[in-house]
C-alpha cells in the first residue's frame, strides 16, 4: 500500500506539468511539505512534448532536467504519478484529499534497464507522439522520463506479454498483481495545475483534420520537428512522406471563435512563428511558409521574434480566417480557400502541409470539481476569495505561455504557503 | 585527511556483470583506487543494496563513498548519503550502454570501466563534505523598492505569509501609475453560464481598487512604508543585506534585509518624440495615460477636450504609437497593455455617449487570454470601430485629421476627430546596466580587452541613468539589463532568476505588462524572495544548483589579486576587500565555478568540486603507451546539458568511442585551462569541451559560463603550439540536451582526428 505522510501544513499540488512542478518545487524549496499528484506516469506534462521554446529556441528538456534534479534532491516533496484527485473535502487549512492511484505494474526496484521492453511484443499508439508512432506494452514514456521507471500498459495484463515482461525482469520490479488503490491524506492548501489540452481539431469541420492526412495540428508538428519524434526530426508529411517545404499555418484554429473556444489561446501565434523557423531552418531558401492570421499576437518582447520571422522573404503573412480546406486528389495537397482581407482578394492556395494552430482548452473539469470554485465561461479557474484554499496555477487559470505559467505558478505557491503558515501559526 | 577512508560499492545489475569483469573492477577500486572497502551487490540501488552501503559506512567508518553503477543522474534518491562525500563511476550509461556488446570490444570496454573506477576513487579522495558557511542567519525582513501596484502586491502577499516588509517609494504617495487611472481593464472573463451570444453583459472596466489597496498596506502592521525615500546604498548579500534608506530631507537610516524585490515600474514613453502625430502641437492629442486624467476629471460625465473644453464626440486611438518600430527613439517592443487600455478608454466615451465615434486604429489587436478576448468583444458590442490602419500623420490645422492607410481597403484615407489618443508604451525604470561598458580585470586596460562582457546592445532604449539600488558590488550598482533596458531573466522556465542573487525584479521593470500581470508577477517575486531568505540562512544555493551547500573559498597565500574571479563571476557575487583579495559572499554565489575556471593560479575551490577533484580524475586515467594504439580522449561535459545528452545517447543505443573518458563539470565556465594543458601533458590525445549555447540566446544556466570558457579556450592554441601539438587536439562545442546523436558523435570525431594526426608524443 502506498502511504502518504501529510498534515494540514502540507500543500497538495494537482498536476505535474511545468506549472505544477514549479509550484511544488518553489514551495518545497521554501521548506514546505508538498505532495505532487500527476496523472501521467512521469512529470513534466506537455512541455516534455515540445521540441523548442519560443523565443529563445532553446530546449524544454533542458529546463526539465534542472527541475527533475531539484525534485530528486528535495526531501520535502512526495511525488505520486499515475494519480488523480478524486475528492477533496473540507476548507482552507483543513482539507482531506482522496487520490486514486492507477497500477503501474512496475515498482521502484525498476532500474530502467529496458529488458521488459525488449521482451514484450504487442504495440500500442504512443501517447507521447500523439499516436503518430507505436510503443511497446512495457515502456519508458520518453527517454528523460522521471520517475525513470517503466510502465506496463494495462492492456497487456493477463496476456503472454505480461508474463514475458515479468520473466525478463531481473530485479523483481514487475508486479502484475498491483491493484488500483485509493489514498486519503490531509492538506492545508491545494494548487490546481491541471494544465490544458489541445483543442480537438476534428471539431473544426471545414478544415478536414479528420479527412485530410496532410492537415495536422500544431502539437503534432512539434513532435515531427523533434529528432526524438516520429519522423526523427524530418519535416515529412503524413500522406506520402514527401518533404514538407510549402507549409501553411492556420492561426486561431478553434480559438477566438464563437463556435469553438471564445478565448485567445495566447501561445499559438508565437508557436507558429517558432514552427516557421523549423521550416525555414530545414529548407533554407526552398522553404515556403504562409501564415493565415487574424492578429499576430507577439506580445511585449516577443515582437523581436516576430520581426525576425517577418524579415524572411520566404514567409508570407495573410490576414484571413481560412474558410475551408479541400484536397487536391492528385497530389494530396490541402487547398486553402478564403479571402485575403488586405485588399479583399479570394484565394485557393495549395500547400504541402497545413498546420492548425489549435487552441488551449483548460483541463479543469468543472462539473466534477471536488469543491466549490469560481470557473469562468471558458473553463479557467478565476482567482477568488471564495475558492478557499484552492489556487489555480498556470494554464488552469488562463491561456498562458510557459514563461507566464511558471510565473503564475510561483505566485500560486506563495498563496498556498500563506494558508499553511496560518495553520502553523494557529497550531503554534 | 588522515582519517580518509574510501568505500567502493559495485553494482552488478543492469547487465554490468554480463559485460564486465567485476572482480577486475573490484581490484581496480582497491588496488588503484585505494578503496579500503569494496562490496559488490546484484542490485545496488535496491533497498538491500542501499542498506549494505549504509551499514558499511557506519561499521567501516567510511568517509568517502564511490558508487560504481549507473549515471549520477540515475537513482539519485537511493544514493543520497548526507554524511559522506559521494563520487559516482558511471559504468552503465557511461560505458556498457554506449559500447557494442561483442567479444572484440570486451577489452576496451573493460578498460573504460576500470578507468572510470580509478577516476571516481581519485575524485572522491579529493572531495570534502560541504557544509554551509553560516555567513548569515534567518532574516525574514524583505525590502521592496517601489510603491506601485507591483511593490504593494509584493508587500501584501509576503506579509500575509508572515514576512515583514519595508517599502521604499521615491514619490510622496503609494499607488504609482494606477493611482492616476480612472478605471482598470476587467480582471475576469465572462462568468460560467453566460451564453456566447452577441448581446450579453460582458465584464467591463472596473474600479482600480487602488485606494483600498493603499489602505491595506498602510494598516498592515507588518508593512513599513518609507515615502519620499530612495536607496542610498545596498551592501551585503541575501540574508544580510544592509540598506541605507535616504529621505528627501537628507536623513539616512540603515536597515537589514533578507532579500530585495525591485518593483520600480515604468515611465510612460515621451510622446514628444512623435512629432508626426502632433503631440507637441495640439493639446487635443493626448497619450493614453493623459486620457485617464481627463476621464478621471470627467468622473462619468462627458469627457472634454483640453484645448477648449468642448465635449468630445469623436475620438481616434492610434495604437502602437512609437512602439513596435525600429525608428530611432521608438520602442522596438510591444507594451502589451495598450490594446485593452484603448478598448477601455473607447468605452469611457461609448458608455457615456453611445453616439460618440470611437475608432481604434491598429495593426494587430492584442487581447490575449479569456478576459482579454471577452473585453475585445465588449468593445465590438458597444460599437467601437476597429480599423486595421497604419497611421502616418495627425494634422493639427484646425480640426485633428488622422491620416492613415486602411489596410483592409488598401487605400490612403483620413478621419477627423475631436481628440486623438496615442497608445504609447512603457519604458522600464531600470537603473544603469552594469554591463553597458565591459568590465575589465584591470581598470587601466582598454574596455573590452578581456572580452568578458557583452557588447553594449544596439538600439538600446534610453533609460534612467540614476541608480535605483546603489549596490555596493564589484560589478556595478544595479540589476543587469537584458533586452531593451528590461531586467528580465531571459529564462523561459525560470523567469525570476536575475544575475544578482536575492534581488528579484517584479512588474513592468521586468517586462511590459498590465495590472493583472503585474499582480501575478509580484506575487511570484515575493515567493522567490521568501525562499531566498531561507536558502541564505541554510547556506543553500539558489537556482539552478538549488540546495547545494558548497561554496568557493581561496588560498590567500597563493592569490595574486589579479581580479579575474571578481570580474568574471556572472552573478557579480565576488567583491574585493581593502587589500584587493576576493570576498566570495556565499549567499550571492550560484556555485557555478566560473571563478575557479578563471583563476590562473588555481587557488579557488569548492569543498566537493575543485581544480584538484577534476585533475585527479584526469591523472588517474590509465594512459597506454604510444604503441598500444589506444588513444585517450578527455571530454569535459557540462552536467546540465551535454552530460544528460550523453546519458540519453546511451539509452537510445548510440555508440561512443572506447577511447573517450568523460568528466562532467558544473558549467563549462568552471573549466580551468590547467585541466586541458595537464591532460595534454600527461598524454591524452585530444580534449573535447562541451558546453551550452552562448550569445544573445544563451542557454548556459550560469548566463556567461560557456561564453567565458570559449573566450579562455581561444587562447589554448598558443599553449598547444608551445608544446608542439596540433591545435585540432582541443575543440570546444556547443551541445544541447537534445543532441543525443551529436554529443557522442563529436567525441567520435575527435577519435578520427587523432587517427589522422597520430597519437600524442606525450605518453610516458
Amino acid at each position: 500500500m502506498t502511504e502518504v505522510v501529510a498534515t494540514n501544513e502540507t500543500i497538495l499540488v494537482v498536476g505535474g506539468g511545468i506549472s505544477g512542478m514549479t509550484a511544488a518545487l518553489e514551495a518545497a524549496e521554501a521548506g514546505k511539505k508538498v505532495v505532487l499528484v500527476e496523472k501521467r506516469p512521469y512529470l513534466g506534462g506537455r512541455v516534455t512534448q515540445l521540441y523548442k521554446y519560443f523565443p529563445k529556441l532553446c530546449f524544454p528538456t533542458c529546463g526539465l532536467e534542472i527541475n527533475q534534479r531539484r525534485a530528486k534532491m528535495n526531501p520535502n516533496l512526495t511525488i505520486l504519478t499515475m494519480a488523480e484527485v478524486t475528492n477533496l473535502a473540507g476548507e482552507a487549512g483543513a482539507y482531506t484529499a482522496t487520490v486514486k492511484l492507477s497500477p503501474r505494474y512496475v515498482n521502484d526496484n525498476c532500474t530502467a534497464c529496458g529488458d521488459c521492453g525488449n521482451a514484450v511484443e504487442t504495440e500500442f499508439d504512443d501517447e507521447y507522439n500523439y499516436g503518430m508512432t507505436k510503443r511497446k506494452g512495457a515502456y519508458l514514456p520518453h527517454v528523460m522520463a522521471y520517475p525513470a521507471r517503466y510502465v506496463l500498459d494495462p492492456a497487456i495484463i493477463g496476456t503472454d506479454d505480461a508474463d514475458k515482461a515479468k520473466a525478463a525482469c531481473k530485479y523483481d520490479a514487475i508486479d502484475l498483481d498491483m491493484q488500483e488503490e485509493e489514498v486519503s491524506f490531509s492538506c492545508g492548501a491545494v494548487i490546481w495545475a491541471t494544465g490544458w489540452q489541445p483543442y480537438d481539431a476534428a471539431k473544426i469541420q471545414p478544415y478536414g483534420y479528420d479527412r485530410f492526412a496532410n492537415v495536422i495540428s500544431s502539437v503534432e508538428f512539434e513532435r515531427m520537428a523533434d529528432p526524438k519524434g516520429p519522423t526523427g526530426g524530418k519535416l515529412l508529411r503524413p500522406s506520402d512522406g514527401k518533404e514538407a517545404r510549402n507549409v501553411a499555418f492556420i492561426q486561431c484554429a478553434g480559438s477566438r471563435d464563437r463556435n469553438h473556444l471564445l478565448h485567445c489561446s495566447r501561445i499559438c501565434c508565437m508557436a507558429s512563428l517558432k514552427q516557421t523557423t523549423y521550416v525555414t531552418d530545414t529548407w533554407g531558401d526552398d522553404a515556403d511558409v504562409s501564415i493565415y492570421y487574424i492578429d499576430i499576437r507577439a506580445i511585449d518582447r516577443f515582437e523581436d521574434f516576430y520581426r525576425n520571422v517577418k524579415s524572411n522573404e520566404n514567409v508570407k503573412f495573410i490576414k484571413s480566417k481560412v474558410a475551408s480546406i479541400t484536397e487536391n486528389k492528385e497530389n494530396s495537397n490541402p487547398v486553402l480557400n478564403g479571402v485575403d482581407t488586405e485588399g479583399y482578394n479570394r484565394y485557393a492556395n495549395e500547400h504541402d502541409l497545413v498546420v492548425l494552430a489549435v487552441g488551449m482548452q483548460p483541463s479543469v473539469d468543472q462539473d466534477s470539481f471536488p469543491v466549490d470554485i469560481v470557473v469562468n465561461r471558458e473553463g479557467f479557474i478565476e482567482q477568488s476569495d471564495s475558492n478557499g484554499g484552492v489556487f489555480a496555477a498556470g494554464s488552469a487559470s488562463d491561456a498562458l505561455d510557459v514563461n507566464r505559467a511558471v510565473q503564475h505558478a510561483t505566485g500560486a505557491a506563495l498563496r498556498a504557503i500563506q494558508v499553511v503558515n496560518r495553520v502553523a501559526g494557529a497550531e503554534g | 585527511m588522515a582519517d580518509q577512508k574510501i568505500g567502493a560499492y559495485i553494482c552488478k545489475g543492469c547487465g554490468l556483470e554480463d559485460r564486465l569483469d567485476m572482480q577486475q573492477i573490484e581490484m581496480t577500486a582497491t588496488r588503484d583506487g585505494k578503496a579500503a572497502v569494496a562490496h559488490q551487490h546484484d542490485m545496488l540501488c535496491s533497498k538491500e543494496g542501499v542498506e549494505m552501503i549504509r551499514n558499511s559506512i557506519e561499521s567501516d567508518e567510511i568517509t568517502h563513498t564511490v558508487i560504481i553503477a549507473c549515471s549520477r543522474r540515475a537513482k539519485v534518491e537511493a544514493f543520497n548519503f548526507d554524511d559522506v562525500a559521494v563520487a559516482r563511476a558511471n559504468l552503465r550509461e557511461g560505458v556498457i550502454w554506449l559500447r557494442p556488446d561483442s567479444d572484440e570490444n570486451r577489452e576496451t570496454t573493460q578498460e573504460m570501466a576500470d578507468d572510470y573506477v580509478r577516476m571516481a576513487c581519485a575524485e572522491a579522495k579529493a572531495m570534502h563534505q560541504p557544509s554551509p558557511s553560516g555567513e548569515q542567519d534567518l532574516n525574514k525582513h524583505l525590502l521592496v523598492v517601489g510603491g506601485g501596484v507591483s511593490g504593494m502586491t509584493v508587500a501584501l502577499e509576503a506579509a500575509a505569509a508572515g514576512y515583514p516588509v519595508s517599502i521604499v517609494e521615491k514619490s510622496g504617495a503609494l499607488g504609482g501609475h494606477v493611482a492616476g487611472l480612472y478605471k482598470r481593464t476587467p480582471q475576469h472573463a465572462a462568468p460560467a453560464g453566460m451564453t456566447n451570444g452577441r448581446n450579453v453583459d460582458l465584464p467591463g472596466a472596473e474600479d482600480t481598487g487602488i485606494e483600498e489597496m493603499i489602505k491595506r498596506v498602510e494598516e498592515n502592521a507588518d508593512i513599513t512604508v518609507h515615502l519620499n525615500s530612495t536607496i542610498a546604498k545596498t551592501s551585503g548579500a541575501p540574508g544580510r543585506f544592509s540598506v541605507d534608506i535616504a529621505t528627501e530631507s537628507g536623513s539616512t537610516t540603515t536597515e537589514n534585509f533578507g532579500a530585495i524585490v525591485q518593483a520600480s515600474g515604468f515611465k510612460p514613453y515621451d510622446a514628444n518624440q512623435l512629432p508626426e502625430f502632433g503631440y507637441d502641437k495640439s493639446a487635443d492629442v493626448v497619450t493614453n495615460m493623459e486620457l485617464e486624467a481627463l476621464a478621471k476629471a470627467a468622473n462619468g460625465g462627458p469627457i472634454k477636450r483640453p484645448s477648449d473644453g468642448k465635449e468630445v464626440t469623436s475620438v481616434a486611438f492610434v495604437q502602437c504609437a512609437g512602439q513596435r518600430s525600429d525608428k530611432e527613439g521608438h520602442l522596438p517592443y510591444c507594451s502589451g497593455f495598450c490594446c485593452t487600455t484603448s478598448i477601455k478608454q473607447a468605452l469611457y466615451f461609448k458608455e457615456q455617449n453611445p453616439d460618440c465615434d470611437t475608432t481604434v486604429l491598429y495593426s494587430d489587436l492584442r487581447t490575449p487570454g479569456a478576459a482579454g478576448e471577452d473585453f475585445y468583444r465588449r468593445g465590438q458590442q458597444n460599437e467601437v470601430i476597429f480599423t486595421k490602419g497604419d497611421v502616418s500623420e495627425v494634422a493639427t490645422n484646425g480640426d485633428l485629421t488622422v491620416k492613415f492607410k486602411d489596410i483592409i481597403l488598401d487605400e490612403d484615407t483620413e478621419l477627423v476627430a475631436d481628440l486623438v489618443v496615442l497608445a504609447t508604451g512603457q519604458v522600464p525604470n531600470s537603473g544603469p546596466d552594469p554591463y553597458a561598458v565591459p568590465l575589465s580585470a584591470d581598470d587601466e586596460e582598454a574596455a573590452g580587452d578581456d572580452g568578458t562582457a557583452p557588447e553594449p546592445e544596439e538600439n538600446t532604449v534610453t533609460v534612467s541613468v540614476e541608480s535605483i539600488l546603489n549596490l555596493d558590488y564589484r560589478q556595478g550598482t544595479d540589476l543587469p539589463h537584458l533586452k531593451h533596458g528590461f531586467t528580465d531573466s531571459h529564462f523561459i522556465c525560470f523567469p525570476y532568476e536575475t544575475r544578482r542573487t536575492g534581488i528579484y525584479a517584479a512588474g513592468p521593470v521586468r517586462r511590459p505588462m498590465d495590472i493583472k500581470q503585474a499582480v501575478d508577477d509580484a506575487t511570484g517575486a515575493a515567493m522567490k524572495a521568501i525562499q531566498e531568505v531561507h536558502n541564505a540562512a541554510a547556506g543553500r544555493a539558489a537556482h539552478p544548483r538549488s540546495g547545494d551547500l558548497s561554496f568557493p573559498s581561496f588560498r590567500k597565500e597563493g592569490c595574486t589579486q589579479c581580479k579575474r574571479c571578481t570580474v568574471e563571476c556572472p552573478f557579480g557575487a565576488i567583491d574585493e576587500d581593502e587589500e584587493g583579495y576576493p570576498q566570495y559572499n556565499e549567499s550571492r554565489c550560484r556555485r557555478c565555478g566560473t571563478c575557479m575556471g578563471a583563476c590562473p593560479v588555481r587557488v579557488i575551490s569548492f569543498e566537493n568540486y575543485s581544480v584538484e577533484t577534476v585533475n585527479q580524475q584526469i591523472k588517474n586515467c590509465d594512459i597506454p603507451d604510444e604503441f598500444d594504439e589506444k588513444p585517450r580522449i578527455l571530454a569535459l561535459a557540462c552536467e546540465n546539458d551535454a552530460y544528460p545528452a550523453l546519458d540519453q545517447a546511451a539509452m537510445s543505443g548510440e555508440e561512443l568511442t572506447p577511447w573517450a573518458r568523460v568528466i562532467p563539470v558544473r558549467c563549462l565556465g568552471s573549466v580551468n585551462l590547467s585541466w586541458v594543458t595537464d591532460a595534454m601533458n600527461s598524454g591524452y590525445d585530444g580534449v573535447v569541451l562541451m558546453g551550452c549555447q552562448k550569445g544573445d540566446d544563451y542557454q548556459c544556466h550560469f548566463v556567461r559560463g560557456s561564453a567565458m570558457a570559449a573566450e579562455r579556450m581561444s587562447k589554448v592554441g598558443d599553449t598547444l603550439s608551445t608544446l608542439n601539438l596540433e591545435p585540432e587536439r582541443v575543440v570546444i562545442h556547443e551541445v544541447a540536451i537534445t543532441d543525443i546523436k551529436r554529443a557522442p558523435q563529436l567525441i567520435n570525431d575527435m577519435a578520427k582526428v587523432v587517427e589522422e594526426i597520430g597519437m600524442s608524443p606525450f605518453k610516458f
